[in-house]
This record gives C-alpha cells, sequence and structure tokens, in this order.
C-alpha cells in the first residue's frame, strides 16, 4: 500500500506540473496558430472557421479546407509590419548593446568589491527587479518630458537654451528598456566573474600582460557565458515589449509588441495579431534556444 | 576575486546604482509635492495620500490585485516546487525535453505572446474572462520563475539525508515534507515572494485575460498614465515601492537568520 501510494506521488510529482503548462502554455500556442490561419468575421469570436470536434473527422477535414495563409501573406505585402519587426530587432539589439555597456563595469565593479559588501550590492540590484516594473518606466516619464527634471537641471547648469526633445522618442525607449532590463544584464555577468579565478589574471599580469589586455584576453572570455545569458535576457523580452514603447515611445514609433496589441484592442482582429505573434515567436526561436542550452549547461555544472 | 576598491571600480559602481535609483528615488520625493504638477515642487504636502484613499476605484483594483497575487502565488510554488522536483529527481521520463522546454520558454517569453495566447484558450474553452483566468494566467508564468528558485536549491541539496530517512522506514512522501522540505524552504519561499509581485506588477498579461470586474491595479494605473502624470500615481507608486522593498528586505534577513541557524545545527550535528 505505501508503496503503491509513493509510486503514485512519484507520478503526481511529474504529472501535475506536465499537465498544467501543457493545457496553459503549448495547447494556447497550437490555437494561437490555427486561429491565424483562419479570416476574419465579425462574430464573437471574430474568427472562422470554428473547430468543432463534435462533428468528427469531416467536420476536421472540411475545418482544414477553409484555413488560409491570408494573413501571413498580409503582413508581408504590409510595409508597416514588415518595419515594426525590423525596428522591434533593431531597438532591442542597440538597447541590448547599451546595457551591456552599462552593466558590465557595475558587474565587474561588484564582483571587485570587498567580498563583505557583495552581499549588500547584490541586494541593490535586485531590489529594483522587485518593484513594478510599470512604475519604473512611469518614473522616467517625469523625467524625460521637456518640461520634466532632466531639462530643469540642464537648464539650471546652463548646459542648454531648448529644451531637450527625448521623451516620445527612440531614445526614450533605449532609455527605459537599459533601465527595466539592467538586473538581467547584470545579475548573469556578475556570477561568472564572482566565481571567476582571480589568479589567473595575475598570472597575466606577471608575464608582462598590461591590466587592459589583462581583461580583454583573460578576464571578457572567461565570462562570456554571463555575457550570452545577459543578452539574451534583455534582447529576448525587448523585442515583444509593449509598456515601453508605448509609454515613452512616439507615435511614429513601431515596435511589434505595440503593434499586437493594437492589432488586437483597437483593430480587434484576432487572426492578424495571431498571425503577428506566430512570425514573432519564429524569429525569437533562436535566441530561445541559445538562451535554453546555456541555462541546461549552467545546470549540468551544477551552477 | 581579490576584493579591493579601485577608483574604475567605484565609479562604475555608483554611476550603475545612481542610474538604479535616481528615477525611483526622484517619484518618491514628488509624490510628497503640493503642486498639481508633477515637476514643479511647491512645498511638502501628503494631500495626494490622502486623495488616493477616497479614490474607490483604485483601491477596488488594489484588492483585486492582492487576491490574484495571493492565490495565483501559492499555487504556482506548489506547481513550480513539483516542476523543480520532477526536473532534478527524474532525469529519464518520456517527453522531458518538452518538459523543460516548456518550465524555462515561458521566463523569456514576450508577454503579449502569452497574454493573446491565453486568452485565445480561454475563449475556445468558453470560459468568463475574470478573476479566474487572470489568476489562471499568472499561475502559469509564475510556476516557472518558482521551477528555476527552487531546482538552484534542490541541485546543492545533500540527498544522504533524505536517503538516511527512507532508509530509517520513512515513506518517500514522508521523507519529503520532514527532510527534504525544510531544507528548501528558504528558496520554496523566496519563489512564493518572487510569484507573488510578479503578478502584483503584471500589466500585459492581465489586461489580455482579465474581464468585467477584474480590473487590477496595473491595469488602473496604466490607464491613468496614459493620459498623463499625475501626483496621485507617484503616491500610489510610492506606496507599492514601500511594501514591496520592505518585504524584500525582511524576507531577505529572515532567510540570512534561517541559513546561520542551519549552518550552525549542521556543524553541531558534525560534531555529535
Amino acid at each position: 500500500m505505501n508503496r503503491l501510494l509513493a509510486a503514485l506521488a512519484s507520478r503526481l510529482v511529474i504529472v501535475v506540473p506536465y499537465l498544467w503548462l501543457l493545457v496553459f502554455f503549448l495547447v494556447p500556442f497550437v490555437i494561437v496558430f490555427k486561429i491565424s490561419l483562419s479570416f476574419t468575421a465579425l462574430a464573437m469570436p471574430p474568427y472562422t472557421p470554428v473547430f468543432d470536434l463534435q462533428q468528427g473527422l469531416s467536420g476536421l477535414m472540411a475545418a482544414l479546407g477553409e484555413l488560409t495563409v491570408e494573413n501571413y501573406l498580409w503582413l508581408f505585402q504590409d510595409q508597416l509590419y514588415v518595419n515594426a519587426y525590423l525596428s522591434s530587432l533593431w531597438i532591442a539589439a542597440v538597447s541590448t548593446v547599451l546595457a551591456l555597456l552599462v552593466g558590465y563595469p557595475l558587474a565587474y565593479g561588484m564582483a571587485r568589491a570587498p567580498e563583505s559588501v557583495r552581499p549588500v550590492l547584490l541586494m541593490l540590484v535586485i531590489l529594483p527587479f522587485w518593484t513594478s516594473f510599470l512604475i519604473r518606466v512611469y518614473a522616467w516619464i517625469g523625467i524625460l518630458k521637456p518640461e520634466g527634471l532632466l531639462n530643469q537641471f540642464l537648464f539650471f547648469l546652463g548646459a542648454i537654451d531648448e529644451p531637450l526633445i527625448i521623451l516620445n522618442t527612440n531614445t526614450a525607449i533605449y532609455i527605459g528598456i537599459v533601465y527595466s532590463y539592467l538586473p538581467f544584464m547584470v545579475l548573469p555577468i556578475y556570477a561568472t566573474l564572482e566565481r571567476m579565478d582571480h589568479s589567473l589574471v595575475e598570472a597575466a599580469q606577471d608575464l608582462g600582460c598590461p591590466p587592459v589586455t589583462a581583461f580583454w584576453k583573460v578576464t571578457f572570455p572567461l565570462s562570456m557565458p554571463g555575457v550570452v545569458a545577459g543578452s539574451m535576457l534583455v534582447f529576448i523580452p525587448a523585442v515583444g515589449e509593449f509598456v515601453i514603447p508605448d509609454l515613452l515611445g512616439g507615435s511614429r514609433t513601431l515596435m511589434i509588441g505595440k503593434t499586437l496589441w493594437q492589432e488586437f484592442f483597437s483593430n480587434r482582429d484576432w487572426p492578424v495579431a495571431s498571425a503577428v505573434a506566430v512570425i514573432l515567436l519564429v524569429i525569437l526561436i533562436v535566441p530561445i534556444m541559445l538562451f535554453q542550452r546555456a541555462q541546461a549547461r549552467a545546470q549540468e555544472k551544477g551552477l | 576575486m581579490a576584493g579591493h576598491w579601485g577608483r574604475f571600480n567605484v565609479v562604475s559602481l555608483v554611476f550603475g546604482f545612481a542610474f538604479l535609483y535616481l528615477p525611483i528615488v526622484l517619484l518618491v520625493i514628488y509624490s510628497f509635492n503640493e503642486s498639481q504638477l508633477v515637476t514643479v515642487w511647491a512645498g511638502f504636502s501628503t494631500r495626494w495620500y490622502v486623495a488616493l484613499f477616497s479614490n474607490q476605484g483604485l483601491l477596488d483594483a488594489a484588492w483585486v490585485t492582492v487576491r490574484v497575487a495571493f492565490l495565483s502565488a501559492t499555487t504556482a510554488t506548489v506547481l513550480g516546487t513539483l516542476a523543480a522536483l520532477a526536473l532534478t529527481r527524474y532525469t529519464r521520463f518520456r517527453g522531458r525535453v518538452l518538459f523543460s522546454g516548456m518550465v524555462f520558454a515561458p521566463l523569456v517569453m514576450p508577454e503579449v505572446i502569452t497574454g493573446l495566447s491565453l486568452l485565445l484558450l480561454f475563449v475556445a474553452m468558453n470560459l468568463d474572462r475574470g478573476f479566474m483566468t487572470v489568476t489562471i494566467a499568472h499561475i502559469t508564468f509564475s510556476m516557472c520563475f518558482v521551477a528555476v528558485v527552487v531546482q538552484s536549491r534542490l541541485i546543492t541539496f545533500d540527498r544522504s539525508l533524505e536517503e538516511a530517512a527512507l532508509d530509517l522506514g520513512a515513506t518517500p512522501v514522508r521523507a519529503f515534507f520532514q527532510v527534504t522540505l525544510p531544507v528548501i524552504m528558504p528558496a520554496v519561499l523566496a519563489g512564493w515572494m518572487l510569484a507573488f509581485t510578479l503578478s502584483l506588477d503584471d500589466l500585459v498579461i492581465a489586461s489580455f485575460t482579465s474581464g468585467p470586474g477584474a480590473t487590477t491595479l496595473p491595469m488602473k494605473i496604466y490607464s491613468q498614465v496614459r493620459l498623463g502624470v499625475t501626483p496621485e500615481i507617484n503616491a500610489v507608486s510610492t506606496i507599492l515601492i514601500a511594501v514591496v522593498s520592505v518585504g524584500v528586505i525582511v524576507a531577505s534577513l529572515v532567510t540570512k537568520r534561517a541559513e546561520v541557524q542551519r549552518r550552525r545545527d549542521e556543524q553541531m550535528a558534525a560534531r555529535g
């Protein structure tokens, strides 16, 4: 009896979360894919064909016959969507590089700080991540707008005569993404730098290597896993970002997350919104696989 | 790594932390601004906090949010801990690759995709959108974060402790609850807190999966922010920041104390 119970328990450990993720993570993607192949209709739910299991196989075949790739053709024909994808990738890439430029020195400084203060520094990096994302983006509106705090400060210094227009431009989006995702960049890099054997750098320097060269030849290559993980953690969500371009970007800012949102909430075009999501996913599959491989490798090492 | 302060390191730390904290600090300061204009300082005042507590819509949204967060974090912690156990204990089972893929993918999945796909599922299932659907959506993505946090603790867990309990006649279920769970408890609690704040914070997924009568606080804040910066939003934000910061700091102190206690116990046990 006990053994039976134990066997059952070990099954449940796997089956329960597995089923949950199947139903609420995988099946939804299948539905998105299916709807992306449907015609737009003015019904609720606004799409056809409606898939009906009760009609059996013939119903299935009939439904399949009604599927259409029209939504995808539409996406590729309309320059708006193509531009939105390209500009999302570009904005995410620029932001990732900027986040690396800000995050790496910070992670490096943390890893080189005295051991006793490292936990405090770590805490300080993590803390903003816990506070609301929306609020942190919102905080920048008051700083960046034409009569905002940054311009007031620059006027006070006498550095400018005209207010800088930053809000509602791509610069504001870069700032927003770097700011919001910085902890994701800093933490993996810090983890690799902190574990690094510093005697390697000392050895290089003993052999006559100048500190800067030692950094590029020893430290940086060794921190590469952290850099890759951090960059993926910034790049992937940034491509599909909605809140930042919506609040900080201008009306002319094209980002695919925003386009999908508008397609869904304003135009109520579910099939096109689904097709947008499917293509976004296809674009992100390569970086997601890279990230997963890095995760799996880190796990094997027991890190 | 050797620890010492270099000039470059200090500069990058100061610059980095200033960048991280200055916007939040400014936001908090200006929540105490007397003026209606957010960026013009007109003296200290708590009037916006007073105004907040008579804003019924905001209070209702806050109550919905807290309930969703509590329910989803608790369920996500159970499911996430199970998923972490499955991934660390059972290295071979059918569909393990798919399973680990489904655990890690939501961590980086753009929220618009998760939100849209869940909404379409709920529509296909004919579920009325509202409190339950938001909660299910939050459970789904936050359980993956819990799984990662708990898994990192389980990997370093000394399994001989559990084996000893089994040798002494404990059932696996009992061994888990009496030996393993107490050891991984800090990670489980950290996972719960992470799930709770993720739920508290979420705008995009909630917007897709929520329905009438289940407006969450981020949705409410977002609709007001779109109309412009107001001191009242600064005040709500300050309260949220304060609650979360205090929670995180207290939790980290508690886990730190528990960790110290555990090490002391282990040393005592080792000495016999």
